[in-house]
């Protein structure tokens, strides 16, 4: 995945297209994304040509020949006839190109979010600075917590219920769909269709605090199947642990606070204030978005999230070498 | 009483040189520092209101230095996100608050009473308190940050995040009140020109002879009077949030986050254009001074100010597009934006017809007036695009708005402020400006500027958002921040040169005699600087170009005391002369009065019981400023 | 640039009254600015109300006497008010200085009232939304009344001196009075919104 990005990067950097890669609102993968993408080209190009025309008559302007004129009060009453009706004429292309622009605007918002009747419905709630992201079922018992992934069928509509738990945050995947900003005490919708397979990165879009800048999070569409099946996985209870290490880990993880504020489902864990982990093995980040899920990755994490993200709602929690190298086997384990 | 000021010497009754001298005594600010405190010349407070609001830009471009350097390149580690965020909202709060609306009203501190021809602005010493008022918040900002309590929640502070819960600490208390400070300094500017401008036009100034930059300043008044009260409201409610724990924005408690963003934008909005709507005053009289004719189209101009200050009210939703508000207001909002094109597009029209029928001296401060065109209207665009519902859901919050923002900010109105003191620096000095430096500092900031914040619109595009104080490396993003840093460089390296040609013209630039553009209005009629007493006889007015309509002499009005200080108040639509008022004397009281005040509300931060025994002291200066003191100036 | 004398405004008055008057243009503007405030403060009154499920939030309805004497003596103090502005204008000293005192003496009972009235909102301030807003509108009337207070106060002092007898007084008494009118009549909208919309 990394060397996509990179190679990504590169194309950028060697200046090709100046607006792809994988969050950007120019390089759509999704149904409503392609429709904004679309609109902004048409404006984007519309104006454009507004402005050259602006500076076609700057230019002339400025710099044709012209007789002296000695007296500044001397005007030249038909020429000002003249230009009133050219101004008259550009007020009146001015209020055609607006009309038009504010009419595409309707029609493409009306367009957008369009839903079928059973669709997914996933409650998503920005909190300080990470992405509670929870699918909901008919039957309470099918649905289940996870963090900061979002995994969705490609080609079917998915509705998101955005919430703000403790500030105002934006959910923004821009390769899917627009933003939608999630509002404590109010609840937003926002559906996103994505029509291939393959990895989104969304980011808070609003201002949320000190760790704003850090709050991604990856939406990543998979065919039916492989969707059902990671549905399963994610609803059943966390993996037993699978050799010592690991149960010295789990054993860790419950004695000391970790267990205070994570859920592991099927031990003891139920904390609220921090992300469920029970697959927290199988998520390809941690951290929303800050690291790579690797053992290494996951160690250094616990071992010191302050460093790493300084000023997140995770305190350093004081582990030996032991308990830590444990700790991280088990939860990287959880998949 | 009314009998001996009556009899007292008129200006007819002495000769030139002695109705100078009498003039200047009666209008003189005394030196050393209790004269600076006590002064209430309208030239002076508004030379020293421009200079600070420069050097709150120094400071502001330094923190936007500072944010560029971190952003240069990924993960940086020069800056850490609380101290990046406290710069970056000290960097929106000083530019909005501290050098764009202040350094707009300086200008016409200083200029519209010259512009119309009397010798005071109306309300002096209230002009004396307002500097004071703005000095003394902006110090409050200031001084927060240097010792780490600097706000840290964003130039419009979004509750909850600014809320009691989850802003501990005095920084957004300190954001809130600097807020009060400077709405408070605005406001009583802004009362100040209108008055000014209703009533002390000079003889015959009916309204459709008054220059474009007095219109352009009297609608931006009425914007800021209707305005700014509305954050006077949300952030005198943020406080009480946070202070004495009520609810307004508090959802547990049936408050709401919303309302928050409503009462801001709603002001936040015009505030936009209360920046702008000078600048096209600017604009308006530069072209036509060097276009050498008069504007074309005044009264399109004026309806269009007009319109454009009208339409201000009816678009702040379009600040809160993804905040989930119903579809249909939203559509409304996307029309009453775009509709601001269309004044927009009218002035952009007759600036270029008056430059097309007129015959360009390409002085530096045309120069300016093209470089703004041509930027402003990139702005512009990018505006009416961010107006439209759909496409601000992708670049809502994104760098591409702080691109939208900085064109239509720095190209509409920095560009036009800087030709504006180039094209005034005369007046208000003197002396010229050097046209090789400010030739080369302006091929700086402007290529310098299109290259920095151009490239903003494609980060935007790449999904960047803006308040980031840093960005992980596989993003698609370093190679253009890295460029952007590099080329603010070479953007302050021009703001550097115009600081310098500044410097260097006040000591060493050509002296400029009266009128050295060869312009129409009327602040070129006097000497430059203009004296205490601006014009030695009142200017009677016959035409919207004074200057070029009788350019030898200057018709004047006589009869007016020299023993206080006198000025015409006219009637309000056509200027007839009704009485010879009297302006205030010096005083130091509104210099107190603005510290009784900042004690006041500086300790409201720390305890509601402030207001209680903070008012007494603000009452006893107030009866200080307002008590008669038996001068020739209370006479009636 | 020559001077060349055009006109003579030798005769013209040595102060403005009335329109003619720069402090009364000032008056007015700053009755702009408050009179924005309110309507601010009341446009966010029926926005909290618009998003409360329930309104009055957890209280009853304010409870009507205080605000009803308030009111009464509001709109008995219009009289004088009036009055003062009249006898001002006629630069009848002896009348302003009396009706001076009346105006004081009726800024401070208002505020009497006023005082119960908080105690009659039958909420805190810290107590919900409804409680915030209501109190800050009380508030913000409140400090109006204050200051218009103070104003009369130094006024009617300044009225028994030496400095009483002048055209400047006279004219600054028929501002005094004019922004009274203002305290006056923007308490009538939030009258209506503390007391009657909680009833609908
Ligand atoms: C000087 C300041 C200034 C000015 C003049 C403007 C002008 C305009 N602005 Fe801008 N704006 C800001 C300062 C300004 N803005 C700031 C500071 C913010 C961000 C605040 C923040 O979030 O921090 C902002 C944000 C902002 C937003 C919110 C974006 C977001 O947060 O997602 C929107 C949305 O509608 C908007 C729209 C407009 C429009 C339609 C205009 C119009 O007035 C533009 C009109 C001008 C033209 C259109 C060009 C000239 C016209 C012609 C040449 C005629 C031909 C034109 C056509 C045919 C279209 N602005
Ligand atoms: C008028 C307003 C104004 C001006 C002029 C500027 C000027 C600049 N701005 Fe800023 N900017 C804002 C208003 C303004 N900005 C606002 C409102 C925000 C939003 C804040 C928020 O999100 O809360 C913002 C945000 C903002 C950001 C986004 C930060 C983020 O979201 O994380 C960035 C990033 O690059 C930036 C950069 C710059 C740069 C490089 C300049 C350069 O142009 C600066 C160059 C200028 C100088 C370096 C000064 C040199 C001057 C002199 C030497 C003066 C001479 C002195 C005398 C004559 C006395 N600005
Ligand atoms: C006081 C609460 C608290 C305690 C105690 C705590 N955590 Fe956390 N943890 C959090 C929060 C909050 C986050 C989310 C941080 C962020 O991304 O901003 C988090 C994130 C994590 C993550 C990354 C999850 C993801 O999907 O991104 C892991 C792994 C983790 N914690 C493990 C631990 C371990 C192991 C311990 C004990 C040693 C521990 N936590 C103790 C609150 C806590
Ligand atoms: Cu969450 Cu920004
Ligand atoms: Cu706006």
């Amino acid at each position: 995945m990394r060397r996509v990005q990179r190679a990504v990067a590169l194309a950028l950097a060697v200046g090709l297209a100046g607006c792809s890669g994988w969050q950007s609102a120019l390089d759509p993968h999704g149904t409503d994304a392609a429709r904004l993408a679309g609109l902004m080209w048409f404006v984007m190009a519309t104006c454009a040509a507004v402005w050259v025309l602006v500076v076609l008559t700057l230019a002339p302007a400025l710099w044709r020949r012209r007789a002296p004129r000695p007296d500044p009060l001397a005007l030249d009453a038909p020429r000002e006839r003249r230009m009133r009706a050219v101004i008259a004429g550009a007020v009146g292309a001015t209020v055609v190109v607006i009309s038009v622009f504010t009419l595409t605007s309707f029609v493409t918002t009306r367009g957008l979010g369009v839903t079928g009747s059973d669709e997914p419905t996933i409650r998503v709630r920005g909190r300080q600075w990470w992405w509670e992201v929870e699918y909901l079922d008919r039957d309470p018992a099918r649905a289940f917590k996870t963090a900061n992934e979002i995994h969705v069928p490609v080609g079917r509509p998915v509705r998101l219920r955005l919430e703000g738990d403790d500030v105002i945050h934006s959910f923004w995947v821009p390769s899917l769909a627009g933003k939608q900003d999630m509002i404590p005490g109010r609840t937003n919708e926002l559906v996103i269709r994505a029509e291939r397979p393959g990895l989104y990165r969304g980011q808070c879009a609003e201002f949320c605090g000190i760790q704003h800048a850090h709050m991604a999070f990856l939406v990543v569409a998979e065919d039916e199947v492989a969707y059902a099946r990671w549905l399963e996985i994610q609803r059943s209870d966390a993996a037993p642990p699978s050799g010592p290490e690991q149960e010295a880990g789990r054993a860790a993880f419950l004695s000391r606070q970790c267990a205070a504020c994570h859920t592991v489902r099927g031990t003891p864990a139920a904390g609220t204030t921090g992300p469920d982990l029970t697959h927290v093995g199988s998520r390809r980040t941690i951290g929303a978005g800050l690291l790579d899920t690797t053992r290494g990755a996951m160690a250094a994490w616990i071992a010191d999230p302050q460093t790493l993200k300084p000023g997140n709602n995770m305190p350093l929690v004081p582990l030996d070498a032991d308990a830590l190298r444990d700790i991280s086997a088990y939860l990287v384990g959880l998949e | 009483m009314t009998q001996d000021h009556d009899a007292g010497t008129r200006d007819h009754q002495v000769d030139r040189t002695m109705l100078e001298a009498r003039l200047a005594k009666t209008w003189r600010t005394d030196p050393g520092l209790w004269g600076a405190l006590a002064t209430v010349d309208h030239k002076i407070i508004g030379r020293r209101y421009i200079v600070t609001a420069f050097v709150f830009l120094a400071l502001g471009g330094v923190l936007a230095m500072l944010m560029r350097l971190q952003l240069a390149g990924p993960e940086a580690r020069i800056i850490g996100p609380d101290r990046y965020n406290q710069i970056f909202t000290m960097h929106g709060t000083t530019m909005m608050f501290l050098f764009a609306v202040p350094v707009m009203e300086a200008v016409a501190v200083y200029l519209v009473p010259l512009m119309i021809g009397t010798r005071n602005i109306a309300f002096p010493r209230l002009n004396a308190f307002s500097y004071w008022m703005f000095l003394f918040g902006g110090l409050l900002l200031w001084v927060a940050f240097a010792l780490d309590m600097g706000p840290d929640v964003g130039w419009f502070a979004y509750v909850p995040l600014s809320g009691p819960q989850f802003s501990a600490g005095k920084r957004a208390d300190i954001w809130a009140q600097m807020i009060t400070f400077t709405e408070v300094a605005a406001l009583a500017v802004a009362v100040e020109i209108v008055v000014t401008v209703f009533k002390q036009r000079a003889p015959g100034m009916s309204l459709d002879r008054v220059p474009l930059f007095v219109w352009a300043m009297l609608v931006t008044s009425f914007l800021v009077i209707i305005a700014m009260p509305a954050v006077m409201v949300a952030s005198t409610m943020l406080i009480l949030d946070r202070l004495v724990g009520t609810h307004f924005f508090n959802p547990a408690e049936g408050g709401d986050v919303l309302l928050w963003q409503h009462l801001f934008w709603f002001f936040g909005h015009p505030e936009v254009y209360i920046i702008f709507l000078p600048a096209v005053g600017m604009v308006s009289t530069m072209v036509a001074t060097f276009a050498r004719r008069p504007v074309f189209g005044y009264l399109a101009l004026v309806m269009a100010m007009v319109a454009t200050g009208i339409l201000a009210f009816g678009l702040w939703v379009h600040h809160m597009f993804v905040t989930g508000l119903p579809r249909l207001g939203e559509s409304f909002f996307t029309a009453s934006s775009m509709a601001i094109a269309v004044p927009a597009g009218i002035q952009i029209f007759c600036w270029i017809a008056t430059l097309w029928s007129g015959t360009p001296r390409f002085a530096t401060p045309l120069l300016w007036v093209v470089a703004f065109i041509v930027t402003f209207v990139i702005g512009g665009l990018t505006g009416v695009m961010v107006a439209s519902v759909p496409f601000d859901t992708q670049v809502h919050d994104t760098y591409f708005v702080v691109a939208h923002f900085h064109y239509v900010l720095i190209g509409g109105a920095v560009f036009p402020l800087l030709g504006a003191v180039t094209y005034w620096f005369p007046k208000f000095t003197g002396r010229m400006m050097s046209e090789r430096l400010g030739t080369w500092s302006f091929w700086l900031i402007v290529v310098g500027f299109n290259l920095t914040f151009f490239p903003m619109h494609i980060l935007g595009f790449q999904g960047m958002p803006r308040r980031i104080y840093t960005y992980q490396p596989d993003l698609p993003w370093h190679g253009l921040n890295l460029f952007v840093s590099l080329c603010a460089v070479m953007l302050v390296a021009g703001f550097v040169l115009f600081a310098v040609n500044v410097v260097r013209s006040l000591r060493c630039g050509v002296p400029a005699g009266d009128n050295p553009w060869d312009a129409p209005t009327l602040e070129w009629a006097t000497s430059s600087p203009p004296p205490p007493y601006n014009f030695a006889h009142i200017p009677v007015v016959g035409g919207s170009n004074p200057l070029w309509e009788s350019p030898e002499k200057l018709p004047v009005a006589s009869g007016l005391c020299l023993d206080r200080r006198e000025l015409i108040v006219s009637s309000v639509v056509e200027a007839q002369p009704e009485a010879r008022e009297s302006s205030p004397q010096n005083s130091v009281w509104p210099f107190f009065a603005a510290i009784a005040t900042s004690v006041m509300l500086i300790g409201s931060i720390f305890t509601p019981w402030a207001v209680v025994w903070g008012a007494v002291p603000v009452f006893v200066t107030l009866v200080g400023w307002f008590w008669p003191k038996g001068t020739p100036e209370d006479a009636a | 640039m020559r001077d060349e004398i055009a006109a003579d405004l030798s005769t013209l008055p040595l102060h403005g009254s009335g329109t003619a008057s720069v402090t009364w243009w000032g008056t007015l503007a700053f009755i702009l600015i408050e009179g924005t405030g309110f309507a601010v403060g009341i446009g966010a009154y029926f926005y909290l109300a618009t998003v409360a499920p329930a309104w009055p939030m957890a209280a009853p309805p304010p409870d009507l006497l205080p605000g009803l004497i308030f009111t009464g003596l509001l709109l008995v103090s219009v009289v004088p008010n009036m009055m003062v502005a009249r006898w001002a204008e006629a630069r009848d000293l002896r009348k302003v200085r009396a009706g001076m005192v009346v105006m004081t003496l009726l800024g401070i009972a208002p505020l009497v009232a006023r005082v119960f009235e908080f105690r009659a909102m039958n909420v805190w301030w810290d107590t919900n939304a409804y409680g915030s807003i209501v109190w800050m509108l009380l508030g913000l009337h409140t400090t109006h009344v204050l200051t218009d207070l103070a104003d009369t106060v130094v006024l009617a002092a300044l009225m028994f001196t030496r400095h009483g007898d002048d055209l400047r007084r006279y004219g600054d008494v028929q501002d005094n009075a004019l922004y009274w009118n203002f305290v006056v009549v923007t308490w009538l909208p939030v009258y209506v919104c503390l007391y009657g919309v909680p009833r609908l």
